[in-house]
């Protein structure tokens, strides 16, 4: 690797384009939103304007974002993306665990079928989970030809969990399977040699050698859910409001951009510190980076 | 999948294990079985689409004489076309410059060039509806004629493409060995004709890889899309959203299996350019 100063013609040639299109329309968008979250409605001759703002009036946005109101939604958010990325372990794990003990030859495509759906169109996903959840769907219609049903099972808490744990699967299952790849099986061989059992063996040797990776998927898994829009929307309807909904609700149909702002700001804040904690257990765990 | 595997008893051969087995094709079944059952009846004569009632490609044909499906499916090809060449030319030059430069701060540039994949789409599309509403691009492509008017779109996506580009096509460059850029250069060839002789092809793979990438997420981007498209440009999965909100039709099953179909083709070939080379490819 050469230091930039030996070819500074062909390093901004090189890096100019790019930085230029990320701060443009990236950077500036963002900035744009930071400063719509510290401003308010302009209030012109007595009457709060639809249109213009007044800027950078104060924080009162983020003081209403912990309103019990939406303090309950976002505690609704995280415990909801909580309960589908605990999910999303539980099948992921098995899942990733086979497909390394699986024959050689067989891996490669397990993996592409586990990471197919993932390339599927999010909302054609959604979708599908609607025809097979709806009153009139597929579930039912198999129920009812044993006399059980039909049930309501859309627009609930457990519709969302299920769609969300159904879209982002195939996130908790790659780093998974990338740390059991490199499990040294002797340690597993080791284990039982001496006398513990199956589940001993994976609760005290496994688990604990694979926590890098369990950690990773958990964040990729959660990060997501946390933000998600379009499966609380469609599959949890008015009942089912996760933060990303009242975001979209602020800029579309309540119009109250300021607020949309903070709230998509105190969404990064948590990615990013989401993102934070994932590194530095990366760091702690003696580079083994996922 | 089970059939194939080698019988055995082994304390670590959970290959073979019942439980695993069962555990795999019920997880499996739960995946695959929604998107089956929609391509499946996408061929459906029923028009409630609940029963199975026979074979038709009725639903076809209405979904391609649908102007408006067509339109906004005219919209989605030409936004994932023109995001596509955008995003891998600037995403191949972050790579480049990445694999290449030793620089101040690159940490920190990297970190930048990562925030747009790790950043919540909702928070992109508000930030860029913002940002296209207070520049008055939004104002200005309403008047502008098409394609010229799926600019802002185009742009929203290039955005969120080019640093997963970044990614595919660095990772390529990684494997490379530089004593042929070198070798070049000391044979007399120059910066550019080394760059188009030598390394460009190198990077081929990595750049079909990168681009079938940005294809295959500007084709499929919905969240941005609805808040940075302007009330008169329809994309596919806009429309297909505001249809699904009205509820189930094969119309819809139709249309989504075209799209399904062309994402997994875009998809498997990337994933085939990406795989590790096989001795006496490129």
């Amino acid at each position: 690797m050469e230091n930039w100063k030996e070819n500074p013609k062909v390093f901004w040639v090189l890096g100019l384009p790019p930085t230029f299109w990320l701060s443009a329309f990236f950077i500036i968008p963002l900035g744009f939103l930071f400063v719509m979250s510290f401003s308010d409605k302009a209030v012109i001759d007595g009457q709060v304007s639809i249109t213009e703002y007044s800027y950078l009036t104060g924080i009162s946005n983020y003081i209403r974002a912990f309103d019990s109101l939406y303090l309950t939604i976002i505690w609704k958010s995280i415990w909801v993306s909580a309960l589908a990325t605990a999910l999303c372990l539980l099948t992921a794990y098995p899942i990733a665990f086979g497909i390394c003990f699986a024959p050689n030859k067989w891996k490669p495509l397990l993996l592409l079928f586990v990471i197919l759906p993932f390339w599927i169109n999010l909302l054609i996903r959604t979708y599908a989970l609607i025809a097979v959840f709806r009153t009139q769907g597929y579930v039912n219609l198999v129920l009812g030809t044993v006399g059980l049903g039909p049930y309501e099972m859309l627009y609930n808490n457990f519709a969302v969990i299920f769609g969300l744990v159904y879209v982002y699967m195939p996130f908790m299952v790659l780093p998974l399977y990338a740390t059991i790849e490199r499990l040294d099986k002797s340690f597993l061989e080791a284990s039982l040699d001496l006398g513990a059992s199956q589940f001993r063996t994976f609760l005290s040797v496994t688990v604990p050698l694979t926590m890098p990776g369990i950690i990773s998927g958990v964040i990729l898994v959660f990060i997501p859910c946390l933000g998600s829009f379009l499966t609380p929307d469609l599959l949890g309807g008015a009942n089912a409001i996760m933060i990303g909904n009242v975001i979209e609700r602020q800029f579309k149909s309540a119009n109250d951009w300021p607020f949309g702002a903070a709230l998509s700001f105190l969404l990064m804040y948590a990615t990013f510190g989401a993102l934070a904690i994932r590194s530095l257990i990366a760091r702690r765990s003696k580079g083994v980076d996922i | 999948m089970a059939a194939q595997m080698k019988p055995g008893q082994g304390a670590l051969d959970y290959g073979s294990r019942l439980w695993l087995k069962i555990l795999f094709g019920v997880i499996f079944f739960l995946l695959y079985a929604p998107i089956i059952t929609l391509i499946a009846f996408s061929f459906n004569t029923d028009k409630r689409g609940i029963v199975w009632r026979g074979f038709t490609l009725n639903n076809y044909a209405k979904a391609w004489d649908n102007e408006a499906l067509i339109e906004a499916m005219t919209n989605s090809l030409m936004i994932a076309f023109l995001a596509t060449i955008i995003a891998t030319i600037l995403g191949a030059l972050v790579a480049l410059m990445l694999w290449r430069f030793r620089f101040p701060f690159k940490a920190g540039y990297e970190g930048f060039m990562a925030l747009p994949i790790v950043i919540p789409e909702i928070c992109m599309g508000v930030a860029l509806l913002l940002f296209f509403i207070n520049s008055g691009m939004m104002e200005l492509s309403v008047h502008l004629p098409w394609p010229l008017n799926l600019g802002n779109i185009v742009i929203a996506h290039v955005s969120f493409c080019f640093p997963f580009v970044a990614v595919v096509v660095r990772s390529r460059l990684v494997g490379f060995n530089r004593q042929l850029e070198e070798a070049s250069k000391d044979l007399g060839a120059s910066e550019w004709q080394t760059f188009w002789q030598i390394i460009v092809p190198y990077m081929k793979p990595g750049l079909i890889a990168g681009a079938l990438l940005a294809f295959t997420l500007s084709l499929d981007d919905f969240v941005i899309t609805f808040f940075t498209s302007g009330p008169e440009t329809v994309t596919f999965p806009v429309k297909v959203y505001s249809l699904v909100r009205r509820g189930v039709s094969p119309e819809i099953n139709a249309a989504s299996t075209v799209l399904i179909v062309i994402t997994v083709v875009a998809t498997v070939l990337a994933m085939k350019l990406q795989a590790p080379e096989k001795a006496g490819k490129g």
